[in-house]
């Protein structure tokens, strides 16, 4: 679990760093799409060139993102081995039974590899740069508009907050009490499965109890501290979109135009 | 049983962050049957020290022997169980630990995990929850049902339960009223004179240090500066202010008396009757 | 004397489903503006239920709560809860924000009010308690006494009237403790704030003005410090209270009532 690097802020100073959280969510779901338009190889390296500038703009370091790939770098194989096998044209270098390893299979690999592995990385630098906490509130703007379809957005996002702000706990927790039935005897992740899954009970339980009796006093704390979920709250934490955002759009908006000239000039 | 720790280096993960040199060399002997008070600033590596004592933290460099039993790094799991049974650890909030839904059941956790039948576990049971001052009927309640206080006693009988020659605790008073303060630490001290039991306690009051243990050990940035009776460790007051320690009250009130008499009392007093006793001495009272 | 701060007449309550044993029995008291009233007692003695029922978590059974002259009630619980704020026990349970500055505003949000004047607020309570240059930092950073002395900002930027802590010392190492007291005893002197605390911690009760005891529910015991901790023979009290209990056990020559620490070592040696 300590491995998992998607999903993980790492705070720092860069240009990234300090764009509106608006900007990034855009981008990052702008980017799925925009990896799409890539079509021939002049298009992959301006995609390739594009997500390692936004990779080193970001001041993280290459090797975090090599590590946010590893966990899905049998998926990628594995697709990757798919398109190579299975895809057959232009020319043939093996066959063998129903398998063909074609130029064309290989090409298409190729495409495959780039975009899965571009909008891994993209989307990465997104989540490194942001701190969950303004992840949430550029979503929470995001959603706005559906609120006219009476989606409760701000309470959603006040759950969503407080889950963020919890989670650490809830780990540390996690941590101490299996800690706690080692220190007594028991071993984990040994026997049948049955027998790993009774083994878990004696965490499970002091962690739900402990659960239930944080969230009744958060519960009464938020009441004192005057929080009703159908009042008017105002927001301390403010978003603002500056300069710096509105060029990063273009950019993105500029890397599309580039992706769709270069297929037409093709 | 002994404890004995030899140059040992231990590091801990979380997230992304690994700490280096959690535990920097240590090398520490604590006697069979000694009351030992392990204090330090916060995150100077007490709780790992704890860990590495009762095998959850495994040493990078060196190695702990426990009795016969050897901690190092690649220590088979066997040992480990072992070693785990001869030295219970007490966490802080040890409550948190608790799940069945009786205190038996509960307490009978730890002798069935280390082998015990289910019948000698419910014998070992009815005589622990002796030992921490409750009477039997307690054993059919749901411990959900029970006072803080209360609930503290039955988790540290489920370690008491597995017979350890040695306990290690973390702040066991944490967040209990004075009155629940002093039964927990008066029945550690019961089971060190009357058992011989080894203690091994964490905390961060010094008043509790100074009234109930022994041997003092200061952990400094994962270092060990100090290893001695308790009575020295309050003699230098600028040296504990280095390592960021309190005084105990008697002692800080004592020296604040000299420095307003310009009279220096006898001893070094550790506890408000100490501290009588020398103003008896020397005639103020 | 003008009209107090908090009144309290008759109030009773009794957990439902725990036997006949009633947690607060026929309780009356009040406390003056600007007054710091500690509430002590052990385990038990009801002086939780006091809390959850003054800040409206629980509802009387029977008797009253009026606060600056307001009665408590469903309807009046919300506009008077801007007036007080109360800190709990555990420092982790009630920290919602997921950064200090965060957590200060909450209540403010809650008002809605102005971005421009929480800023100002925020910063205000922060300098209050101490802890303006941790304004960005998260929670796992903090100790526990620092943890507490934020959900003091939090109230104080709603510039309460009364501050209610509910053993907000228990859970805290002795450095912690020490910080945060000095913090109330900044807050007593430099604000008009009306502060009631309940604890076990001797130190904090004698940094009061006044101290009620209570024991099974009621209120057995109303008095300054000095009177509280020279008559109440069994309950803890401050260390040189305890070394003067014992030099009166030993029959040796000792001050005839409660001192402070610094009046007892005049009184040693002067």
């Amino acid at each position: 679990m300590n491995k998992l690097i998607l999903g993980r802020y790492f705070p720092g100073n860069s240009l990234i760093h300090h764009l509106d959280p608006r900007a990034k969510l855009v981008a990052a779901i702008a980017f799925i799409l925009i990896a799409f338009l890539a079509g021939n190889v002049p298009g992959l390296v301006l995609l390739w060139l594009f997500t390692f500038l936004a990779m080193a703009l970001s001041g993280v370091g290459f090797r975090i993102y090599l590590r946010g790939v590893r966990p899905l770098i049998w998926l990628i194989l594995f697709t990757v081995l798919l398109q190579i096998l299975f895809i057959s044209g232009g020319r043939t270098y093996v066959e063998w039974g129903p398998f063909t390893v074609s130029s064309f299979g290989i090409e298409t690999a190729v495409f495959i590899f780039s975009r899965f592995v571009t909008i891994i990385f993209f989307t990465t630098v997104v989540t490194l740069t942001t701190r969950p906490v303004d992840l949430t509130d550029g979503l929470t703007f995001l959603m706005r508009p559906l609120r006219l379809f009476h989606v409760p957005v701000d309470e959603l996002s006040m759950m969503v907050s407080i889950a963020l702000r919890f989670i650490p706990n809830l780990l540390d927790e996690t941590q101490k009490i299996m800690d706690a039935q080692r220190a007594r005897g028991a071993v984990f992740g040994e026997g049948s499965l049955f027998h790993q899954m009774k083994v878990l009970v004696p965490i499970f339980l002091p962690l739900f109890a402990s659960s239930l009796n944080r969230g009744e006093e958060l519960a009464n704390v938020m009441d004192v501290r005057g929080y009703r979920a159908e009042a008017r709250r105002s927001s301390f934490r403010q978003l603002h979109w500056r300069g710096r955002d509105t060029i990063s759009m273009l950019a993105l908006l500029a890397l599309a135009a580039g992706l769709a000239a270069l297929n037409l000039l093709a | 049983m002994e404890i004995k720790l030899s140059g040992v280096t231990a590091d801990y993960q979380i997230g992304p962050i690994r700490s280096p040199l959690v535990l920097d060399h240590i090398n520490l002997t604590v006697a069979s049957g000694s009351f030992t008070a392990v204090v330090g600033p916060t995150g100077a590596g007490k709780s790992s020290l704890m860990k590495v004592l009762n095998g959850l933290i495994l040493p990078e460099e060196g190695q702990a022997v426990i009795g016969q039993l050897v901690v190092r790094k690649g220590a088979d799991k066997k040992t480990l169980k072992a070693v785990r049974k001869r030295v219970g650890l007490v966490f802080q909030f040890p409550e948190s630990q608790i799940f069945a839904e009786t205190v038996e059941k509960d307490i009978c956790f730890g002798p069935l995990n280390f082998g015990a039948t289910a019948e000698e576990a419910c014998t070992i049971a009815a005589d622990v929850i002796g030992q921490v001052g409750l009477d039997r009927t307690f054993l059919s309640k749901s411990p959900f049902s029970l006072s803080g206080g209360q609930k503290r006693r039955v988790a540290i009988a489920g370690i008491l339960a597995c017979r350890p020659d040695i306990l290690l605790l973390d702040e066991p008073c944490a967040g209990l009223d004075p009155d629940g303060q002093s039964e927990i630490l008066n029945l550690l001290t019961r089971w060190n004179r009357d058992y011989g039991m080894t203690i091994v306690l964490v905390t961060h009051d010094m008043d509790r240090v100074a009234r109930y243990a022994q041997q003092a050990v200061v952990l400094v940035k994962g270092k060990i500066v100090f290893h001695d009776s308790v009575r020295r460790l309050f003699t230098d007051p600028a040296r504990l202010k280095d390592w960021d320690l309190d005084l105990p009250e008697a002692r800080r009130f004592q020296l604040k008396l000299e420095k307003h008499s310009g009279v220096a009392l006898p001893g070094v007093c550790l506890t408000e009757e100490e501290l009588a006793e020398a103003l008896i001495k020397v005639g103020r009272v | 004397m003008s009209e107090p701060m908090i009144e309290v007449r008759n109030l009773s309550y009794t957990y439902r489903g725990r036997g006949e044993k009633s947690a607060l029995s026929s309780v009356t008291f009040s406390v003056s503006r600007g007054e710091w009233l500690a509430v002590i007692g052990r385990n038990g003695a009801g002086k939780s239920t006091l809390a959850g029922l003054l800040v409206g978590l629980l509802k009387p059974q029977s008797g009253s709560i009026r606060i600056n002259g307001q009665m408590l009630d469903e309807t009046s619980e919300w506009a008077l809860r801007r007036h007080m704020g109360i800190v709990f026990q555990n420092p982790d349970n009630q920290f919602i924000g997921t950064t200090v500055e965060d957590d200060v505003a909450f209540g403010l949000e809650n008002e809605n009010m102005p971005v421009a004047q929480m800023k100002v607020r925020v910063a205000e309570a922060l300098k209050l308690v101490g802890l303006s240059g941790l304004r960005q930092a998260d929670p796992s950073r903090l100790s526990g006494g620092q943890k507490q002395r934020v959900a003091i900002a939090g109230i104080l930027a709603l510039r309460p009237d009364i501050l209610i802590l509910d053993e907000a010392f228990v859970m805290l190492d002795p450095k912690s403790r020490r910080d945060l007291l000095s913090t109330l005893r900044r807050l007593a002197e430099a604000t008009h704030l009306t502060i009631l605390s309940i604890t076990h911690d001797m130190d904090e009760a004698a940094a009061s003005n006044r101290i009620l005891v209570m024991q099974d529910g009621k209120i057995v015991n109303d008095g300054t410090p000095g009177q509280i901790f020279s008559t109440e023979k069994d309950l803890g009290a401050p260390f040189s209270e305890r070394l003067r209990r014992i030099l009166l056990a030993k029959g040796r020559r000792a001050p005839d009532q409660y001192m402070t620490e610094e009046e007892m070592v005049d009184w040693l040696w002067k």
